[in-house]
């Protein structure tokens, strides 16, 4: 009887175990691999129309055949708009992660200092825009920055200008835009940091005769590397692959991987070459940024971070 | 030279002066004076909240003032950042850089005096053979026990050579078993380093075994200074007998005051005390007995010098080195009273068993307040 309810127990145990790890297992088995290896076959299957695509592998008479075509790809490093929008992507994404350390650190450490009755209204007016559209509040940038939008007709009524300064569809409106979606996502892994922070470590360090400013780099931003790493991986991903922004809020100078990807899919139905270029920035970005990740996670192991 | 520093001897090395700390209507440190000697070890004692942290916290200078002042070597330290004040302090927990080796922890505080490297590291160096930590001096604090974190923040804190080491709750970290020789450890490397210390401590045993003199506090004032041994043998009040040591108070009347001995009278009847108090007859005083000052026995004293008390034992206790029994008096007053065992075989008393209790004149204490 108890021999029989313990096993049953064990039972239970073992498979509640696997359906819980199994789950999240599942999910991105689901939605990430099986579409990126959707993805992967396009890139390297041949069609004549852009969407109807020969098959890769065929099965006759016992003979096993693969026949993928690495065409895209050799095509996408002989053109320089590939390689070229792959730079500016970086670029912007790099841009965008700076600004964003630069404004949100010294945020996300206000709101880590400050009183503890404070920070649930500090922490809901970070996360106040995502009550919001997305969508709705890339568009009101337009008509904060387009010519006759409110900045320019505010300057030009007070005199401070005559004609108005141009800044939508430039680097500067694009990137104002980036910064401004992309900042809560820097705060608040930064903030989650920062808030652990024993302040008797500062303390320490002024008692050791390091001043604020020294007590701060020597100590402080040290301590909260795992959130500036944090942090900055949620704006950069994410940034490098941005499609919406740079279409509503950049220019012709602004030319982003994303936006290269659309119009392969779209305007020059060629499949292969989007699936080509999405496969390839796949590899070019995640997965030094994966490495880094794991290097991270075994140094905290090893306990030197 | 010599007169020079013969008179900074004299002079009070540390000296408190009407120190007064106020959270909005709560005085935390109220009204304190104190003057600290040049390489005493001086605790501050008390309970949560008493105001021995934050009258400790402003010695370092991460607090300021309402009022009073600080003076170290006869100059006010008021207003001097704490980056700048010559003392260190060991944090509760330590507060070692969890980034930094224990080398680089205790260079930290080198580093910014801008002290050339091979100084640094020869300094480093002592600290670690002072400290037996040589072998550890790669390692990160996570990867040391208890024991050895306490010693790198000694460490970190004396490399600077501070002329005032503070010792917030130094041993609260540390399990029972090594408390008791690490405050051996500690007491005797601060004594040869020289330095001046004031550490702070809920812990009795931990005041009295390592300071000077200490400071029992209560509601941000001291309540009494002195060394260990007049704390304990000689409490100014029902307060600091009770919170240092065990102790049977006795409330009661004075009935004879001269100058060399009086007597209390209490519901258990009359106290002899070798000691006079120049009070008031008939006003209200206490009388403190010791634990370990009782005598027990079954036969009744002949000597007529001794005061003595009928009881019978309530509840006892065997601790090998000693016992405690519970003793009710004649009028129901319960008493504690512990009897060290100085031989392997000594009378132990059991429940029931109806005894006289003696203690000598010379062993109460009158309390007044």
């Amino acid at each position: 009887m108890s021999t029989a309810t313990t096993l049953i127990d064990k039972m239970v145990d073992r498979w509640g175990r696997r359906l819980v790890i199994g789950t999240p297992y599942l999910y991105l088995i689901l939605v990430f691999s099986i579409p990126f290896f959707v993805v992967l076959k396009l890139s390297v299957s041949t069609s004549n129309d852009g969407i109807r695509f020969e098959d890769l592998t065929t099965f006759n008479d016992w003979v096993f055949n693969l026949t993928a075509s690495f065409q895209k790809y050799r095509f996408l490093l002989q053109d320089d708009l590939y390689l070229n929008t792959y730079g500016s992507s970086l670029k912007f994404a790099t841009i965008n992660t700076l600004i964003c350390l630069f404004i949100g650190y010294p945020f996300a450490y206000f709101m880590a200092r400050s009183p503890v009755s404070m920070r649930p209204v500090l922490l809901m007016l970070v996360s106040l825009p995502f009550w919001t559209s997305y969508l709705l509040r890339v568009y009101a940038w337009r008509g904060l920055l387009d010519d006759s939008g409110t900045v320019n007709s505010l300057l030009i009524w007070l005199g401070a200008i005559d004609e108005p300064i141009k800044m939508m569809h430039t680097a500067f409106s694009m990137t104002v835009g980036m910064v401004y979606t992309y900042l809560p996502f820097m705060i608040l892994p930064l903030y989650a940091n920062l808030v652990k922070m024993d302040g008797r470590l500062i303390e320490a360090a002024n008692d050791l005769g390091a001043g604020p400013m020294r007590a701060f780099w020597l100590v402080t931003v040290p301590l909260s590397k795992n959130g500036i790493i944090a942090g900055s991986m949620l704006v950069f991903i994410p940034s490098v692959g941005e499609y919406v922004i740079p279409e509503l809020l950049g220019g012709p100078e602004t030319l982003m991987i994303g936006r290269v990807l659309w119009d392969e899919f779209f305007a020059n139905n060629d499949w292969a070459m989007a699936s080509a270029v999405a496969v390839t920035m796949v590899i070019l970005i995640l997965f030094p940024l994966a490495l880094f990740n794991k290097y991270q996670t075994a140094a905290v192991g090893r306990g030197t971070a | 030279m010599a007169a020079n520093l013969a008179t900074t001897a004299h002079k009070s090395f540390v000296r408190i002066d009407r120190l007064t700390k106020r959270f909005g209507d709560v005085a935390a440190v109220d009204n304190v004076s104190l003057d600290i000697e040049q390489g005493e070890i001086f605790a501050l004692l008390g309970s949560s909240g008493c105001g021995k942290s934050t009258l400790l916290r402003m010695l370092a200078g991460f607090e300021t003032p309402s009022e009073g002042n600080i003076s170290l070597e006869g100059e006010s330290v008021i207003g001097m950042p704490p980056h700048q004040r010559p003392m260190n302090m060991m944090f509760q927990s330590y507060a070692l850089f969890p980034h930094l080796t224990v080398w680089e922890n205790i260079a930290f505080g080198l580093k910014r005096d801008g002290m050339p490297r091979a100084q640094i590291a020869a300094r480093v160096e002592e600290m670690l053979n002072m400290v037996q930590l040589k072998r550890y001096a790669k390692r990160k604090p996570h990867q040391l026990s208890g024991g050895q974190q306490q010693r790198v923040a000694l460490a970190r804190c004396l490399a600077k050579q501070p002329k005032l080491l503070l010792l917030d709750e130094p041993l609260g970290a540390l399990d029972r078993k090594l408390r008791e020789q690490t405050q051996f450890e500690l007491v005797s490397i601060i004594k040869s380093v020289g330095v001046t210390c004031v550490l702070v401590t809920h812990d009795q045993e931990e005041a009295m075994t390592m300071a000077d003199r200490i400071a029992v506090m209560s509601e941000g004032r001291f309540i009494q200074v002195g060394k260990p041994h007049e704390i304990y043998e000689t409490p100014n009040s029902r307060f600091v007998a009770d919170f240092i040591g065990k102790v049977n108070l006795f409330d009661g009347v004075l009935a004879i005051d001269e100058p060399d001995h009086c007597a209390i009278d209490t519901p258990e009847g009359r106290f002899y005390v070798a000691h006079g108090i120049t009070g008031t007859i008939g006003m209200d005083v206490s009388v403190a007995l010791r634990p370990e000052k009782i005598g027990l026995q079954t036969e009744a004293p002949t000597d007529t010098s001794s005061n003595a008390f009928r009881g019978t034992v309530v509840d006892s206790g065997y601790y090998g080195s000693f016992s405690v029994y519970r003793v009710e008096l004649a009028g129901g007053r319960k008493i504690q009273v512990a009897i060290t065992h100085a031989e392997r075989h000594v009378e132990l008393y059991r429940r029931g068993d109806a005894l006289w209790v003696t203690c000598s004149a010379q062993s109460l204490v009158v309390l007044i307040s």
